[in-house]
């Protein structure tokens, strides 16, 4: 039982650094609500891809198209239904589930690389799908958006319209500002913590049995087809609500969230952070998503300040050689930062923790009876 | 009383223009210790690769306590009670050899699939003392918590051996179980072995070890080029002209 005891401080840990975020992250400049919360939703959609990934051993480069499928699934129920956030983000979750099943019906015919380019097939699919047939769901290039005269029949039942759009709401608190990271983060440590439960469940080790060996699990008995859909509906689930909070923090839904690119981004975080690893997904998509919005917003004028400690000479120096590295270079950066991490932590960031804390604790690694099945901290 | 748990009934497999097996026909007696000889390239592996459903036979089936199994998927025939250890391990590399030992016990416990995932591991206490049990038996206990593919090719044998027997398997397959081992580890193989012939286990070895062979089989068939050449008590295939023949003169 010991192991219960290190999983549930890791999860009190956990849960304590995402909640005080806006304390931590004010010295770096990034405690703002919507990059915040975008952190935390983009932690739920990396974990989640992680359980498939990371436990399966199978590389999904769709997994943009439920996270896509949420937002519209969650636009639509603010628009029909009401503008309450809890049957927005259950519906994001169902239809996402059901899109997953159908895809992962199919594409688990397949593994390694055909099974990725099959995912890859029916994310950019549907990607022009919503361009095109489906615009009267989707409502095309426009995106999905809120309208007055939306018929929101269960918000009209109860009376409760005043005048211009609604935002979107939990128990009649609207979800702006801090209200909204704050529901985003415990969505993030319940998905956390779920996610640490199937790591350490029976269903969890024959997932990571099947990464290691999947044809011995035929002659051990096991029919893993079932396992791998079900890890793909689970973390296509996690998509979903990835999608539907999107929605719900800034409640419009387009078609360029299913582009292969951002399915490429929460490989490149889960990568990034630390394959298999519990805590990793969501450092990887802390760093991507600070990367993308701190560095963008970078330019000349605020090195120039960075750098204004400098002698002139020099302070044009060293503006010049960092400027190409950040405003519109920050993919540069990041991909120099994710190339050196690729060569030398092969694990990702999180190896890089475990290394340190090796290195200062000066003996070798406390192997705990879980250590090596799930790096975890 | 004794009858046929596995009857292998006139099977042929051709691989491309190789015939791997001709005309094979077999029964496995319930409670006996079969083994299968017969020099490289004879045919064995394949043989033990149609009956656990790896290998469609070209023609004939293959029949298990009364059923045909001929056709089955590979799981569905291990959770009848066929459990195979092969020649070349198979195991699960990046697990501890505990759970390499778990994830077969659990097979046996939960049936092909179990969506179990809000169960503890660390409470199957029942699996995981069933899982130490058998490492302790196979002499691997003391390295139950290190990574499977640092065992070496011996160890990862004697790791096999416990992940099947801790199936309680009606019939189990063998593969060549001693190839890699020091004399002393095979030694220790043999008794575990006849521990479980006591118990009435039955099993299929292929051997290329004599002194495994007979010390453990009470009948021997022997295979060359994809044919039965001998069959019968120990004894009797051992003096068999046409056997000595196939291993000694026969350059196949
Ligand atoms: N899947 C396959 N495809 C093509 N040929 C195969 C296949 N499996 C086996 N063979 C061929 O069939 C013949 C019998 O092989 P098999 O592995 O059954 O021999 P064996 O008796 O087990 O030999 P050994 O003692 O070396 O293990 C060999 O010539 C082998 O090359
Ligand atoms: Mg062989």
């Amino acid at each position: 039982m010991a192991m219960l005891r290190n999983d549930l401080v890791l999860l009190a840990v956990f849960a304590l650094v995402v909640l005080a975020m806006p304390l931590w992250l004010g010295p770096i400049g990034a405690a703002y609500p919507d990059l915040m919360q975008k952190i935390a939703i983009y932690g739920i959609f990396a974990i989640g891809f992680n359980i498939l990934f990371g436990m399966t051993g199978y590389l999904s480069f769709g997994h943009a198209a439920f996270l896509g499928v949420g937002s519209y699934a969650a636009v639509w129920s603010f628009k029909l239904l009401t503008m309450s956030v809890i049957p927005a983000v259950i519906f994001a979750v169902v239809i996402a589930g059901i899109f997953a099943a159908a895809i992962g019906f199919i594409s688990l015919r397949r593994s390694g690389i055909y099974f990725s380019i099959l995912t890859l097939a029916f994310a950019q699919m549907s990607y022009n799908l919503a361009y095109s047939v489906l615009t009267p769901i989707t409502n095309g290039e426009t995106g999905l958006q809120l309208a007055l005269d939306d018929p929101r029949v269960l918000d009209r039942a109860l009376s409760t319209g005043g005048p211009g759009i609604p935002a979107p709401s939990l128990f009649g608190e609207q979800l702006v500002g801090l209200s909204g990271f704050y529901f985003c983060a415990v969505l993030l440590i319940l998905c956390f913590f779920l996610a640490m439960r199937i790591d350490r469940s029976p269903f969890g080790m024959m997932l990571k049995a099947i990464k290691s060996n999947q044809t011995r699990m035929a002659y051990t008995g096991f029919n893993t087809k079932p396992y791998t859909l079900a890890a793909f509906i689970i973390s296509g689930m996690y998509a979903g609500l990835a999608g539907g909070l999107l929605a719900a923090t800034d409640p419009l839904a387009g078609a360029e969230r299913m582009q292969w690119t951002a399915s490429g981004e929460v490989v490149l975080m889960t990568i990034l952070g630390g394959v298999g690893t519990l805590v990793g997904p969501v450092v990887g998509a802390g760093v991507i998503k600070y990367f993308e919005n701190i560095f963008s917003a970078f330019h000349e004028a605020k090195l120039h300040e960075a750098f204004s400690f400098m002698p002139d000479g020099l302070e044009n120096f060293f503006v010049a050689i960092t400027a190409p590295f950040v405003g519109e270079g920050w993919h540069l950066t990041l991909g120099i930062v994710f190339m050196l991490i690729v060569i030398f932590l092969p694990g990702g960031l999180m190896e890089g923790v475990r290394r340190l804390r090796t290195a200062f604790t000066r003996k070798p690694a406390a192997r705990e009876e879980t250590g090596k099945f799930a790096p975890a901290e | 009383m004794s009858n046929a748990v596995l009857h292998v009934a006139d099977v042929h497999k051709s691989f491309g223009g190789l015939r791997a097996l001709s005309d094979i026909d077999l029964q496995v007696m319930e409670g006996t210790t079969h083994a299968i000889i017969g020099p490289n390239g004879a045919g064995k592996s394949t043989l033990l690769n149609v009956c656990i459903g790896r290998i469609a036979p070209d023609t004939g089936a293959v029949v298990f306590d009364g059923q045909v199994i001929t056709g089955k998927r590979p799981h569905e025939i291990n959770q009848m009670g066929v459990v195979r250890v092969f020649q070349t391990p198979e195991i699960f590399p990046d697990l501890t050899l505990l759970q390499n030992v778990m994830v077969p016990a659990f097979a046996k416990r939960d049936g092909s699939f179990r969506l179990n995932a809000l169960q503890l591991t660390s409470r199957q206490s029942a699996i995981r003392e069933e899982a130490e049990h058998w490492l302790e038996d196979v002499g691997l206990y003391k390295q139950r918590e290190t990574l499977a593919a640092s065992l070496s090719r011996g160890d990862k044998r004697r790791l096999e051996l416990a992940m099947g027997l801790v199936q309680h398997p009606r019939l189990l397959l063998l593969d060549e179980p001693t190839a890699g081992m020091s004399r002393h580890d095979t030694n220790a193989t043999i008794d575990l072995l006849k521990k479980f012939k006591e118990r009435g286990m039955t099993k299929v070895i292929i051997e290329h070890d004599m002194h495994v062979v007979f010390s453990l089989a009470d009948r021997v068939t022997v295979l060359a080029q994809g044919r039965i050449i001998a069959d019968g008590k120990p004894d009797e295939v051992r003096g068999n002209p046409v056997v000595q023949e196939a291993y000694l003169g026969g350059a196949h």
